[in-house]
């Protein structure tokens, strides 16, 4: 069998950053290839290098053998390319007719017609068993529908090769199940697939084959037996089995502390299944898990800042009733977000306004701090964190990135929590800061704070932690304790072998 | 070359002093707006800054100007703390005309002129609960969830009017005119509540932790939620006091003019009142609040309108001529602009 689409060495750069190095990929026909890798793998610059939408820097691109450029999003559709992106690019308030024939509209006398265009867009949705009111608004449908749709749109009579960024992403199981049986239809009348999936047991539902991606790289390739789980998870978070385990130095830890922070069962549909997480003080849990699998959705539904629609939360022994941050932050939890940009900070605001706003909302508004005391708040804390800047009265958006993360840092710790949650507190900093950011996680641990750190970097969650729970395809699946934590057990365990 | 670049090297580390630190102050350009015009105004009309004491008050252009600013400056003042939470008020003028009408109607009917004085800001207050519910809790675009009011509010004004059969009738009270028109001692009375309404507002944005609050709410309001900040509180009470502000002008403008015509009364005040925010420096993208600014945005307002009117230009070139100025005002606000101006002289110097 001839591949279908074969890239063998493509390298892209961008300013600082190689996001592909030299790397190959095939897929053939009547096959689904599975393409894995964390954040900043290079995952979403190779499709767009394989539709168009980006040119490589150097590279070859085959099409059954022969060498085709593809420099234009039009270029890879007429090689018979189609895209299916994460973010759908629909519109939800056009008609299912309107967003599937769009920019494709048959004409007659150079006015659209109509009802050919229902015939055809009819035909399109009939092709993947779907049999819809296609007059009514996109909106109108699940996700599930809207998702198809979307593939529906992407596979164009002469589509032989299609790409799927993150299909399942807001389906539920019984949809995804949905979505795989038309993706086996359509890989046995010929279809080349390419799968993007965070969700390692849908990969090895549907994949024939899985590439794994790393820092821009190919660090490996393979059939689905070839390539079992634990080895698959190893390749992308790039471990080596090999390397001798840092033993994560021991705590004090009174085994017979009560919790401060006890959640049963707490989820919601669609974004995490139910989780049973204690926090007692003095305790840092590590809370560990691949991109997708439900790690900051678990911090922000402990903190309320999603809402749960199951379970409960107590904190301190009383229950929390509907949370909220504002209430988490009352009953002395304090978070910081993952994504400081669109949820930490406030770029125009002074890094003295930044550092008290936690605080100030948790006393009202009609108990200001004094200037004063904002001052020394301020002062203290650029101290106490290290945090580059000549004053506090600089506007938070002419910080670096690892010192905007301090500040965020800093107004959880202003606010005089019991229980302080990270998601990932140490990510997109300088090696420096990383190591002041874990020795300050030590440190607060030992002050007899309750810490839960979500991260993606294992020997951070290996160095901090006295527990780990680690999330999978949405669920926890289970708790590490002390004794047992090393980066192969915590693999082992994302692995699910 | 070498030269050039050394200096503008230690420049840009030389302690910000004098001058230099002066330019960059974000009040310097609607200081030096409002300077300039009643430079250009004393040059024309000698005897424009001469304030004398007629019939017992401050009479003179410059208390004239103030005088007549202050409607404009009040709903300003409102409109600078819904700007500031990245919202907009486009519903005050009809707050207005709603005030007036119902001032008017409760004359007739003979209620206490106290109690309408009351009636009056609680309609402005149930205006502003009207907007904050749709924009805080239901999430409407602010500004198409104020244009309903500001649509149907004139509507609303004359529907009260038919309530008791009135066609504008003129009225005459001597609290609701003590104080639009009146004065204590010497000073207008509407200037003194004008100040107060500053006041408050000030101490309520900068003397609690409110101001805070809004500005981080305009700024972020994903990151001010999850700072426990009560994200649709602060929102609403942004329309509230949009809502209240807007009625003390109406107060002041249907005593004014002794009567009310819902159609007119108020007309394009949310405009002017927009303006005033920005050129004292508020961003329509939230963030910050300036009441001195906005204070100051609408005297230069009112000024140019002013001096237009006395410098013996024809009155019709009056909008076009405080456009212009605005304008000018506003590219020396925007950092863009400032920075292409900045290159093209280093350029010419070049």
């Amino acid at each position: 069998m001839t591949a279908k689409v074969e890239i063998v060495g493509v390298s892209k750069a961008y300013p600082g950053v190689r996001a592909l190095d030299a790397v190959d990929f095939s897929v053939e026909a009547g096959e689904v290839h599975a393409l894995m890798g964390e954040n900043g793998a290079g995952k979403s610059t190779l499709i767009k290098v394989m539709t168009g939408a980006l040119r490589a820097d150097s590279g070859v691109i085959r099409l059954d053998g022969d060498e085709i450029k593809l420099d234009s999003p039009g270029a890879a559709r007429a090689a018979g390319i189609g895209a299916v992106y994460q973010e759908v690019n629909l519109v939800p308030s056009m008609s299912v007719t309107k967003n599937l024939m769009l920019g494709r509209l048959p004409r007659r006398l150079g006015l659209v017609s109509w009802s050919r265009a229902r015939d055809l867009a009819r035909e399109r949705l009939k092709r993947l068993g779907v049999d819809i009111d296609i007059e009514r608004p996109l909106g109108s449908y699940s996700v599930a529908i809207q998702q198809l749709v979307a593939i529906a749109r992407a596979l164009d009579d002469d589509v032989r090769v299609l790409v799927l960024d993150e299909p399942t992403a807001s389906l539920d199981a019984q949809e995804v199940q949905g979505l795989f049986d038309i993706l086996r239809d359509l890989k046995q009348r010929g279809m080349a697939i390419v799968f993007i999936s965070h969700f390692i047991d849908q990969v090895y539902q549907i994949a024939d084959r899985i590439t794994v991606l790393r820092n821009g790289r190919r660090v490996g390739v393979g059939t689905t037996m070839e390539m079992p789980s634990f080895k698959l998870v190893s390749l992308m978070i790039g471990h080596d089995l090999l390397v001798a385990e840092q033993k994560p130095p021991t705590f004090h830890l009174d085994p017979n502390a009560a919790p401060i922070l006890i959640a049963k069962g707490v989820g919601r549909r669609r974004v995490m299944e139910p989780v049973d997480i204690n926090l007692r003080a003095g305790e840092v849990v590590g809370l560990a898990g691949l991109l997708g699998s439900g790690r900051s959705e678990t911090a922000k539904l402990l903190f309320g800042a999603i809402r749960a629609d199951r379970g409960e939360i107590f904190v301190a022994g009383d229950s929390v009733g509907a949370a909220s941050p504002a209430k988490s932050l009352r009953l002395g939890m304090t978070f910081c977000p993952e994504d400081r940009k669109s949820e930490g900070i406030l770029s125009e605001l002074t890094i003295r306004e930044n550092i008290v706003l936690a605080l100030q909302s948790r006393r009202g508004w009609l108990r200001p701090l004094s200037r004063r005391e904002q001052d020394r708040l301020a002062d203290e804390m650029i101290e106490a964190l290290a945090i580059a800047t000549s004053d506090a009265e600089k506007p938070v958006g002419q910080l670096s990135g690892g010192n905007q993360q301090k500040v965020i840092l800093a107004r959880s710790l202003v606010a005089g929590p019991r229980v302080l949650i990270l998601d990932e507190p140490t990510r997109g900093i300088d090696v420096g800061a990383h190591a002041e950011i874990v020795n300050l996680i030590r440190k607060l641990c030992e002050q007899g704070l309750a810490l839960l750190v979500v991260s993606s970097e294992l020997d951070e969650l290996v160095a901090v932690s006295h527990r780990i729970v680690v999330l999978r395809d949405r669920k926890q699946v289970a708790e590490i304790p002390g004794s047992d934590i090393t980066r192969a057990k915590i693999i082992e365990t994302i692995a699910g072998s | 070359m070498t030269k050039e670049t050394l200096s503008a090297g230690l420049a840009e580390r030389a302690p910000l002093v004098g001058v230099k630190a002066l330019l960059r102050h974000r009040m310097i350009w609607p200081v030096l707006a409002l300077a300039l015009i009643l430079i250009v105004d004393g040059v024309i009309s000698p005897g424009f800054f001469r304030i004398r004491i007629v019939e017992g008050r401050l009479f003179g252009s410059l208390i004239d100007i103030l005088y007549r600013a202050m409607p404009t400056a009040t709903v300003a003042l409102g409109m600078a703390v819904v700007i500031s939470t990245k919202g907009i008020d486009l519903s005050v003028g009809s707050i207005i005309a709603i005030c007036g009408a119902v001032i008017v109607w409760r004359i007739h009917a003979g209620d206490p002129h106290f109690v309408i004085l009351l009636l009056a800001l609680g309609t402005g207050l149930l205006c502003g609960l009207w907007n904050g519910m749709l924009v805080a809790l239901l999430d409407i675009q602010p500004i198409i969830a104020t244009l309903i009011l500001m649509v149907s509010g004139r509507g609303i004004g004359l529907m009260i009017n038919l309530i008791y059969g009135g066609t504008n009738p003129s009225f005459n009270s001597a609290l609701l005119q003590g104080l639009s028109v009146g004065h204590i001692s010497l000073i207008p009375t509407r200037l003194v509540v004008g100040a107060g309404i500053f006041l408050l507002l000030w101490l309520l944005t900068r003397r609690t932790a409110f101001g805070l609050f809004l500005e981080s709410v305009g700024g972020n309001p994903a990151a001010a939620r999850l700072a426990g900040v009560n994200t649709r509180l602060i929102i609403y009470s942004a329309y509230l006091i949009s809502g209240i502000c807007a009625a003390a002008a109406g107060v002041i403008l249907t005593a004014d003019t002794h009567t009310s015509d819902p159609v007119s009364e108020g007309l394009y005040i949310e405009l002017d009142a927009i303006l005033a925010v920005v050129i004292g420096g508020g961003s329509l993208s939230g963030g910050r609040v300036y009441l001195g600014g906005t204070l100051l945005g609408a005297l230069v307002i009112q000024a140019l309108t002013t001096s237009i009117l006395s410098s013996g230009l024809p009155p019709e070139y009056n909008l076009v001529v405080k456009a212009v100025v605005v304008l000018i005002v506003l590219l020396l606000q925007s950092s863009n602009a400032r920075t292409a101006l900045v290159s093209a002289i280093a350029r010419r110097k070049r």
